[in-house]
């Protein structure tokens, strides 16, 4: 394992979403209320870059006409088709149903516990050491 | 084919001259219609000229309705009067007339063969006059549902409709689309055709917009228990249709947050197609749309009697698994109509058709 | 599985005709150049005058930047207004031999005034070459015409007949009226007679009429749909009208309209022939025989069922020498080579796919 630098912390500005190469590997990373996400940048889906997205929600609904947002700034929605990514598992978001009574509490929320979408984009963990971004890659 | 459960989903009665309405009629409905002349009109929906080669099927020939039902083995048969009143403008005469015809189904028809089961004719147009011509008749069980026309002016998943969908809910009616047309607008975004073979074809066209409709429009969701019947719709459309929705879902979510599921697993079991008409050509693309569905649970059986939608004499088929045949043949029906599956009568013959395929 | 696909084909250079990009016009204004002084005026006094109730946008939001890819908008202008960024984006990064531009909007195709609609298509053709096809030798123009004005639109055909830089003539799948109608007839001939395949692309203004049989939907989700139904009916329309038995070298291009509805849409025509024949005794042939000898299909939105193989029976029955790749860059719904097929393709087959079918149709070495 190799330690990449990817930036300084305060280079960020909260909820920035950035590409940033780190070991020949394309990253897309985003900052969230001061904790940092790296995905591999590419869509699993159709190939989009990751980080030309904007961070989203999930929109979860009572019945025709209601809307609630849940989950502010916790996803990525691809730039290309709309489809959306958690950033901190990678899972694509395929039926908020299954999360509803969790969609307040993301930190409890694990991948295995989603009926999953098709796809998943690739998460790498991400540290801050000291003041910087830091990722471990092989 | 006698000794099995055989429910015709789609079966047309003769359409009745408007002087026979007249006993259906008050006072001031009798006196406008004798005064305006309308006994002296056809009446005719354009969809089906009465002597159009789609209109007539030789395989019926020289059979009338309890012939039909003979002919074909049907136990039950779904039928409609699909009335030219639906397109009148004036909301009650429209509904004085559609009452009417509603009554004559009752005497002239279901009183004389059981095995007639009666849809409640309603237009969409006039939702209030709708829900009161359901509430006038849920009580007579023959009736098992609601029936309008495809393309109205308005599609069929807009909140206007919501107060009928209410009530055919509460009531376990299933609620009934047929093609055909009000000409309320052009039947598709371009306008209107030449000929009427195009018209026909572009009918099921229409479905795939209806369907489409009912999902947007979040009326699954709304009415857990509505069931969703296409009345010569075709279903070879249907596989497509359910692809690009589920992909066009997973980007536009955020719009329509109550499809909580992709849609082709939303419309299981809420939606069903009559049939007729089978428009692939042979066994191997009857087969192969049954692939790309994934199941047959969607379809039931239909004759459409007395109009041409087969070839030969039988309307089943050839290309289904035969272990599907007995849920096409009325199986299927019993979960499309609430009311047909809580008939006793019809539960004890049902035992061996849980096994679908 | 594409990973693996990717390997495979670098080993050989694949040829990729791109049969649906658009350009933009930075500014509204950014036609001007190429307008007559009066209707620059008309312009700036009255703008367009279109059929729908609001200007200057769609009336159905899209759900992500105007309907476009997020990753596309240049800092200067909309997205697909930056032919620097096209190349950088499109181009270059997927080595695209050919690429066909699709001028949508602001061209003409829904101008209700004669004089205007005619004059804006002419502007908006000559913006292409000049901004676009004579800087970029990639890129062909499609021929926009002003489609409800057919004499004008036979007139604009005809003073391009000839120029390699226009690779087809482009119509909106929302004319006035369904394209079969002889009304349109005239710009058939004019087609035919200049050797151009016509494309049919969606454009998101209304055509006046509601988007469905039945009315209008209410979201866009409903909307985005619409776009199917109303394309098959125009191939309806050309097929039972009797279009190809006038002009038998007519050769169309579907671009955005879908292609999984083909099969069943000529099961339903051909079923029904023997009944109504009588009708349309102008057919010689059954339906699904036109649609087979006349029409090409982008692949551009494709479906994508749980089972990838099934569009490879959707495709089997259009046969695989009619099928175009088409990215419809910069829009929301972009499709990648790379990634649009969810299932493995023969090496002739992905070469007539991605090039080769294109080559074909259009007349390219």
């Amino acid at each position: 394992m190799t330690r990449h630098v990817l930036a300084r912390v305060d280079d960020f500005t909260d909820r920035e979403v950035r590409r940033i190469e780190a070991g020949g590997k394309p990253l897309c990373v985003a900052q969230v209320d001061g904790r940092f996400y790296a995905l591999i940048d590419r869509c699993p889906h159709g190939g989009a870059p990751l980080s030309g997205g904007r961070l989203t929600g999930t929109v979860e609904s009572d019945g025709p006409g209601h809307y609630r947002l849940c989950r502010r700034d916790e996803m990525l929605k691809c730039p290309w088709h709309g489809w959306e990514f958690d950033l901190a598992t990678g899972q694509s978001w395929s039926d908020p149903k299954a999360t509803r009574t969790r969609a307040f509490a993301p930190s409890t929320v694990e991948g295995g516990d989603l009926v999953k979408g098709p796809y998943v984009a690739e998460t790498v963990p991400v540290e801050v050491d000291g003041n910087y971004v830091v990722v471990d890659l092989p | 084919m006698t000794d099995m459960l055989t429910i015709d989903a789609d079966f047309h009665l003769p359409q009745a001259g408007v002087s026979d309405l007249l006993p259906y009629l008050d006072d001031y409905w009798r006196m406008q219609v004798v005064d305006r002349e309308l006994p002296s009109m056809p009446f005719r929906l354009s969809s089906y000229p009465a002597n159009a080669p789609h209109a007539r099927n030789t395989a019926f020939e020289g059979l009338d309705v309890p012939g039909a039902l003979d002919r074909f083995g049907v136990s039950v048969a779904v039928c409609s009067m699909l009335h030219g009143v639906a397109g009148l403008h004036n909301p009650d005469m429209r509904a004085a007339l559609l009452s009417a015809v509603n009554d004559l189904v009752a005497r002239d028809w279901l009183d004389a063969d059981t095995r007639l089961r009666g849809s409640i004719y309603i237009s969409g147009e006039d939702p209030e006059a709708a829900v009161a011509e359901i509430e006038r008749l849920a009580g007579d069980d023959r009736f098992v549902q609601v029936l309008m026309l495809a393309m109205q002016d308005l599609p069929h998943g807009a909140r206007r409709y919501w107060p009928i969908y209410e009530a055919a809910q509460r009531h376990g009616l299933a609620v009934a689309i047929h093609a055909g047309a009000l000409y309320r607008n052009p039947p598709s975004v371009s306008g209107w055709p030449s000929y009427q073979y195009e018209d026909y074809v572009i009918q099921s066209q229409a479905f795939e917009n209806i369907l489409v409709s009912f999902l947007g429009e979040g009326v699954f969701a709304r009415f857990p228990d509505l069931k969703v019947v296409f009345l010569e719709s075709g279903f070879g459309w249907l596989p497509t249709t359910l692809w690009r929705m589920d992909k066009t879902w997973r980007g536009t979510r955020q719009e329509v947050p109550w499809l909580d599921r992709p849609p082709s697993q939303i419309t299981a079991g809420r939606v069903f197609l009559s049939l007729q008409p089978v428009d692939m050509p042979g066994p191997d693309e009857v087969a192969q749309v049954v692939k790309h569905v994934g199941s047959t649970d969607m379809l039931l059986f239909s004759t459409d009697y007395p109009h041409r939608q087969f070839d030969g004499d039988d309307p089943m088929p050839a290309g289904f698994p035969d272990a599907a045949l007995p849920a096409i043949r009325a199986g299927n029906a019993l979960r499309a109509y609430p009311r047909l599956g809580r008939d006793p009568a019809l539960a004890a013959r049902v035992d061996f058709l849980e096994v679908t395929p | 599985m594409n990973q693996m696909l990717r390997e495979k084909e670098g080993k050989t250079r694949l040829r990729i005709v791109d049969c649906d990009i658009h350009p933009a016009q930075r500014t509204p204004q950014a036609l001007y150049p190429y307008l007559e002084k009066r209707w620059v005026d008309h312009l700036e006094t009255f703008g367009p005058f279109i059929r729908q109730a609001l200007v200057g946008q769609l009336s159905y939001p899209r759900m992500t930047a105007n309907g476009m890819r997020v990753d596309a908008k240049p800092e200067d202008g909309p997205a697909g207004s930056s032919l620097a960024m096209l190349r950088e984006q499109h181009l270059d990064r997927l080595d695209i031999e050919t690429g066909h531009l699709v001028a949508l909007g602001r061209g003409g195709m829904e101008e209700r005034n004669p004089d205007l609609s005619a004059a804006m298509s002419r502007a908006v053709n000559d913006w292409q070459l000049a901004e676009w096809v004579e800087p970029e030798p990639r890129l062909r123009a499609g021929l926009v015409i002003p489609q409800d004005n057919p004499e004008a639109a036979v007139a604009e055909i005809e003073r391009r007949a000839g120029d390699a830089r226009f690779c087809q003539v482009v119509m909106s799948t929302r004319p006035n009226e369904t394209l079969g109608a002889r009304k349109y007839w005239p710009i058939y001939r004019a087609i035919e007679a200049a050797g151009l395949p016509l494309c049919l692309h969606p454009a998101g203004y209304s055509s006046g009429k509601p988007s469905t049989g039945t009315g209008w939907p209410s979201f866009y989700f409903q909307e985005h749909y619409t776009f199917v139904p109303g394309t098959e009916a125009l191939v309806t329309s050309l097929v039972i009208e009797g279009v190809f038995e006038a002009f038998p070298k007519l050769k169309v291009a579907i671009i955005e309209g879908g292609f999984s509805w083909a099969p069943a849409l000529g099961w339903r025509m051909d079923k029904h022939f023997d009944t109504f024949h009588a009708e349309v005794p102008h057919l010689t042939r059954k339906p699904s025989e036109y649609m087979r000898e006349h029409f090409w299909w982008a692949t551009q939105p494709m479906e994508e069922p749980k089972n990838g193989r099934h569009i490879e029976d959707i495709i089997d029955w259009i046969g695989w020498d009619r099928i175009l790749y088409s990215s419809d860059y910069p829009h929301w719904d972009y499709d990648d080579p790379n990634h649009i097929f969810k299932f493995p393709l023969s090496p002739e087959r992905r070469e007539a796919v991605f090039g080769g079918n294109a080559r074909k149709l259009y007349g390219y070495a």
